[in-house]
């Protein structure tokens, strides 16, 4: 499999990853390169074998259902780069 | 000197109030400050809180408390958050992030009366292999060719622990591994280090690189010291969901055990072509150390560890593509403003992210899209179980294995840059381990003919870290390896 | 009742499926410690873990999966003992981690079925394809400021319920009374409290249209319609869409769209070059789900009586109609209201009185059963004082408007204002010669042949007695009266 100039912007579209048209080239090549290299296991034979789940160390545990967190605005939003009051901030979505 | 001793004598020396933790931080900070400008091990530096924490173990020791760590001065990779201390996973992206929280191991660590002298240097949210994907600039190795100024890369992504504790400028430090990030450094760097069991460190509080993979790890000049710092990492933690309950043992009180009867396999698929011979060498070495020290020697295969690095590069950059995808410039981080919300993403993570964090991230996007999945990730999941299943069938027959930890000594800044499957090939006698989630440790056992060290690397079975520190300290001490890099802390050659 | 669109050549079917997210009613999110209580000021309810903070990772809540389980059972469906949780990976501005986590492969309960009847009286099986958890998004406020959307992650991270039917409805009635049985459902569970306005209920709603015997369609997915009557609505206006689409040569495209009450149509939400590739995985940070047998029991030994199974036994226990136990049940405050009034009473007297006047008051005084001014066992007493004889039907209407009003108990008010029917067989006689003396004329036509003035007398007698006449007393006094001669 190969990927064109148009999967690698469809990729970064929907990583949300700005590229620049510049840039799609190179990293076609790159991309090219590193899929074709994983494709080698095609190889193996995987017939019957289950995919792997966790390491099989452990099952998942449940906690209580307990209130335990929150009521800390300040800190969720400690960080923000826009808020207004105690929300965050992004550009207008239209729906 | 204060900076050369190992975190064992360090403890000794507190408690038999030889020096104050006061004075063996300080001269840690003294040493930072001289050396930190070449070697860039230190992102951030955090000498205010680091007095204040050792005066605080002066005041316990004073008082007749022994904490596990009291006093003892570590680096912390930028990966593990630190509340209230800058945390970047050396990305611009977290350039300016500060954690309200402690990481769970740090924490401990804390606990434990450990002193943080600061935040130490990596590959971009650990994706790398020798520190040159720091947003913030790479590390050099404190080591060098012999007679050869060029500037040698500390392996990665740990890179920044690996070239601090080598340095001399901290005592141990904290190390992440995901398919060797602990192990290779450790290795590029001449000391120990330690990726345990995945679960036996929590994960929570650690920026997440692949979630099924990451494991958090001491990184030490002596595999005691590793041992010693792994006691106080470890643990279950109810906050991580993988997190194993079991009890954490002695592991210091391994070192130094019989190694009788101990069964130590050797896979015969590890013999990768084109290997150095004097890597070779060297495994054949560790094999007469252990067959010295009373080791009963066999040879096994692990026929599908050859697709383990193939298999990795498909599951951690799917998961990293997801972990990453918090990154959006909203609720912290690097944001670039721009009209729309989709085009603040993109700008804000196409400025935030280098390349090999975008490649990854591209990488594993696209084996999770609709159509790829089923040939990518799934497939490499049931290869990822076939080569569990080797590792499960070696250990019926041996306790631990031997091998080399990576292909190659230290190389130079610049060298393996071209192209991204060549950096890839480091990990390839790491990362099998990782994808079964079996502990590895890496024990610095020889120089090559420039000078450089090289590793040895031990695997066990799940949650017997004990027999790896064992079978670390026999070779530790067959190989008796004195070397010192030529930089470290009052000692610049 | 079958519904069908009229079309050029054929009537047109219209064939619906619903996803229906409920709130599990917890006391703490799906994967993290911080409250799952609605409202609050904005991001209080948040944990770092909800707000997607570096190393976060989620643990899953017990409770969350119990109510699961439990409603799995109500939905007489399968429970998985295993299941996984998987990342569907898309970014929005409340979507803190840039992916949600859901069940996608492996869901927790698997097929199941639900009854639902309609105003004919006729039943019909809905099937049950899969619940499953998964957690709730923030919210995003649009309307706050000029150029800025504001996002409040309080509800991020609160467990969700999916519940997925069959494409098994076919009209708009169907489906509302599919989403009415699964609220009465849920709600006898205590799994959701099915508050539409508050958004703990929504369904999307998946819609086509085919002449009948046709294969399916394309369908169209209205997202988060939030009221049982929109619901409606909106299939009403996608499948006059849909119909107008194929007939004028067109295809439909299968794609997302929103419901606008207002206008009574459903528009695109987004266009198809966007369409999503959500990338589901397993997530990393949690392992399989695994519950034990033993678990599943006990939850399933703690489950209430059921409506559909209340129905039934009201029906064979108290003999009152079918209809009026469906009412009854349709709540279960309501059930237990009527069973507290009935016990030990006649059942049928208060199934009338709970359906009839209690109802009508409530109406009235605008409360619910929950904060119902005369109380079940007020009610219970009344009724008693009625099946003793010591008030008659009529008073015992005005005692209970009464006690709508004051909330003072029956026996307290008959006492006071003296209502005891009057059964001395010497002062109803007297009352009805009193009567009849005062209605000479009447009388006379009485008996020339207008029976019908019967009534008119037992009205009067009853007047003159101040309503409190033992009403068959009272009859059989006047029938003996007049059949004697003048
Ligand atoms: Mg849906
Ligand atoms: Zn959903």
């Amino acid at each position: 499999m190969s990927l064109d100039a148009a999967t690698v912007k469809h990729i970064a579209r929907l990583a949300r990853i700005g590229i620049q048209d510049t840039e799609v080239a190179r990293l076609q090549g790159e991309l090219n390169g590193i899929i074709g290299w994983i494709e080698q296991l095609a190889a193996v034979d995987v017939e019957g074998v289950p995919p792997m789940v966790g390491t099989e160390q452990a099952a998942l545990r449940m906690r209580d259902d307990v209130v335990t967190d929150g009521a800390r605005p300040e800190a969720v939003l400690s960080n923000a780069p826009g808020r207004n009051g105690l929300f965050y901030t992004v550009p207008k979505v239209v729906e | 000197m204060l900076t050369d001793l190992s975190i064992a004598d360090g403890l000794r020396g507190l408690r038999g109030k030889e020096f104050s933790a006061v004075e063996l931080t300080t001269a840690h900070l003294d040493a930072i400050a001289a050396l930190n400008p070449r070697l860039n091990a230190y992102l951030t530096v955090t000498a205010e809180a680091a007095l204040r924490g050792a005066g605080a173990a002066d005041a316990a020791l004073a008082r007749g408390e022994q904490a596990p760590l009291g006093g003892i001065p570590l680096g912390i990779k930028d990966l593990f958050c630190t509340e209230g201390v800058r945390t970047t996973a050396a990305s611009r992206m977290l350039e300016n992030f500060v954690p309200p929280y402690e990481s769970t191991v740090t924490r401990q660590l804390l606990r434990d009366g450990a002193v943080f002298l600061g935040k130490t240097n990596l590959d971009e949210f650990a994706m790398g292999s020798s520190n040159t994907n720091s947003a913030f600039g790479p590390v050099e190795n404190p080591w060098h060719r012999t007679g050869d100024d060029a500037v040698l890369v500390p392996g990665g992504s740990s890179g920044g622990s690996a070239a601090a504790v080598a340095a001399r400028i901290a005592m141990g430090a904290t190390g992440t591994d995901t398919g060797g990030s602990i192990r290779q450094p450790a290795s590029f760097c001449g000391i120990a280090g330690i990726k345990p069991t995945y679960g036996r460190c929590s994960r929570w509080g650690v920026v997440a690189f692949a979630s099924s993979l990451d494991q958090p790890g001491p990184m030490a000049r002596t595999v005691e010291d590793c041992a010693i710092m792994l006691r106080s990492m470890a643990g279950y933690d109810a906050r991580d969901s993988t997190s194993v309950d079991r009890p954490v043992p002695d592991y210091a009180a391994a070192c130094g055990r019989s190694l009788k009867g101990v069964r130590v396999g050797i896979p015969r698929e590890y013999r990768a072509d084109g290997m150095p011979s004097e890597i070779e060498a060297l495994w054949q070495q560790g094999i007469s150390w252990l067959r010295d020290a009373g080791c009963e020697i066999v040879d096994v295969s692990l026929p599908h560890t050859q697709y383990g690095l193939a298999t990795y590069y498909i599951v951690a950059p799917a998961e990293c593509s997801s972990n990453l995808a918090r990154y959006d410039g909203i609720r912290y981080g690097r944001r670039v403003e721009a009209p729309t919300l989709d085009g603040l993403y993109e700008a804000s993570r196409e400025a935030g992210f280098g390349a090999e964090v975008k490649r990854r991230i591209l990488i594993g996007t696209y084996v999770l899209s609709s159509g790829y999945y089923d040939a990518y990730y799934l497939r490499a999941q049931k290869v990822r179980s076939l080569i569990l299943r080797d590792f499960t069938e070696a250990y019926r027959t041996v306790d631990a294995l031997l091998t080399p930890t990576a292909p190659s000594a230290a190389f130079a800044l610049g060298e393996n840059m071209d192209d991204p499957i060549k950096m890839y090939l480091n990990d390839i006698f790491t990362v099998p381990a990782s994808m079964a989630g079996m502990p590895g440790l890496s024990v610095p056992a020889g120089l090559d003919h420039q000078g450089l060290p090289l590793g040895l690397q031990l695997l066990g079975r799940p949650f017997d870290e004990e027999t790896l520190f064992a079978l670390g300290s026999a070779i530790e001490q067959a190989a008796d390896f004195r070397r010192l890099p030529s930089v470290t802390a009052g000692r610049v050659r | 009742m079958s519904y069908l669109l009229e079309g050029r050549d054929a009537p047109w079917e219209v064939v619906i499926g619903l996803e229906v997210h409920a709130q599990v009613i917890s006391q703490s999110k799906l994967f993290s410690g911080a409250s799952a209580t609605y409202g609050g000021e904005p991001n209080t309810h948040v944990s770092l873990v909800d707000a997607g903070f570096p190393g976060m990772l989620p643990v899953i809540n017990r409770e969350c999966v119990a109510q699961a389980v439990r409603t799995g059972l109500g939905l007489n469906a399968r429970i998985n003992l295993e299941s996984r949780f998987d990342r569907k990976n898309y970014f929005y501005a409340d979507l803190p981690t840039g992916y949600q986590i859901s069940q996608f492969a492996q869901p927790i309960v698997g097929s199941g079925v639900i009854e639902i009847e309609l105003a004919d009286g006729s039943t019909r099986e809905i099937g049950i394809t899969r619940l499953h958890l998964e957690q709730d998004a923030g919210k995003s406020l649009h309307d706050q400021h000029q150029t800025q959307s504001f996002i409040d992650l309080n509800r991020a991270g609160v467990g969700l319920m999916e519940i997925v039917s069959e494409p098994d409805m076919r009209s708009p009635e169907e489906a509302g009374a599919y989403v009415r049985k699964l609220r009465t459902i849920l709600r006898y569970l205590g799994t959701c409290d099915g508050n539409m306005e508050e958004g703990s209920m929504r369904a999307d709603v998946n819609v086509s249209v085919r002449h009948s015997g046709e294969p399916f369609r394309t369908r169209c997915e209205i997202k988060n319609v939030n009221s049982v009557r929109y619901v409606m609505q909106a299939i009403e206006a996608e499948a006059r869409r849909q119909v107008q689409v194929w007939e004028a040569g067109g295809t439909v495209d299968q794609e997302t769209r929103l419901f606008d009450p207002a206008r009574g149509e459903t528009r695109s939400l987004r266009s198809k070059e966007d369409a999503h590739d959500y990338r589901y995985f397993p997530d990393p940070d949690l392992l399989p789900l695994v519950i034990d047998e033993g678990w599943v029991a006990d939850l399933k030994a703690g489950l209430p009586e059921l409506p559909d199974a209340k129905r039934s036994r009201f029906v064979s226990e108290y003999g009152i109609p079918r209809y009026d136990a469906g009412v009854l049940v349709a709540e279960q405050a309501t059930a237990d209201f009527y069973e507290t009034v009935a016990a030990g009473g006649d059942p049928r007297l208060a199934a009338n009185w709970v359906t009839g006047d209690l109802f009508a008051a409530l109406n009235r005084t605008g409360r619910t059963i929950a904060d119902s001014p005369v109380s079940a066992q007020a009610m219970r007493e009344l009724l008693g004082l009625m099946v003793d004889q010591t008030i008659n039907g009529r008073i015992a209407k005005d005692v209970f408007e009464e006690m709508v009003e004051t909330g003072e108990p029956p026996a307290a008010i008959v006492e006071r204002r003296g209502l005891r029917q009057v059964t001395d067989t010497g002062a109803i006689d007297a009352a009805v010669e009193a009567v009849l003396a005062a209605n000479a004329d009447k009388l006379a036509e009485y008996r020339s042949g207008k029976d019908k003035l019967f009534g008119f007398f037992v009205g009067q007698v009853m007047k003159g007695m101040g309503g409190k006449g033992n009403p068959a007393l009272v009859n059989e006094a006047l029938r003996q009266r007049l059949a004697r001669s003048p």
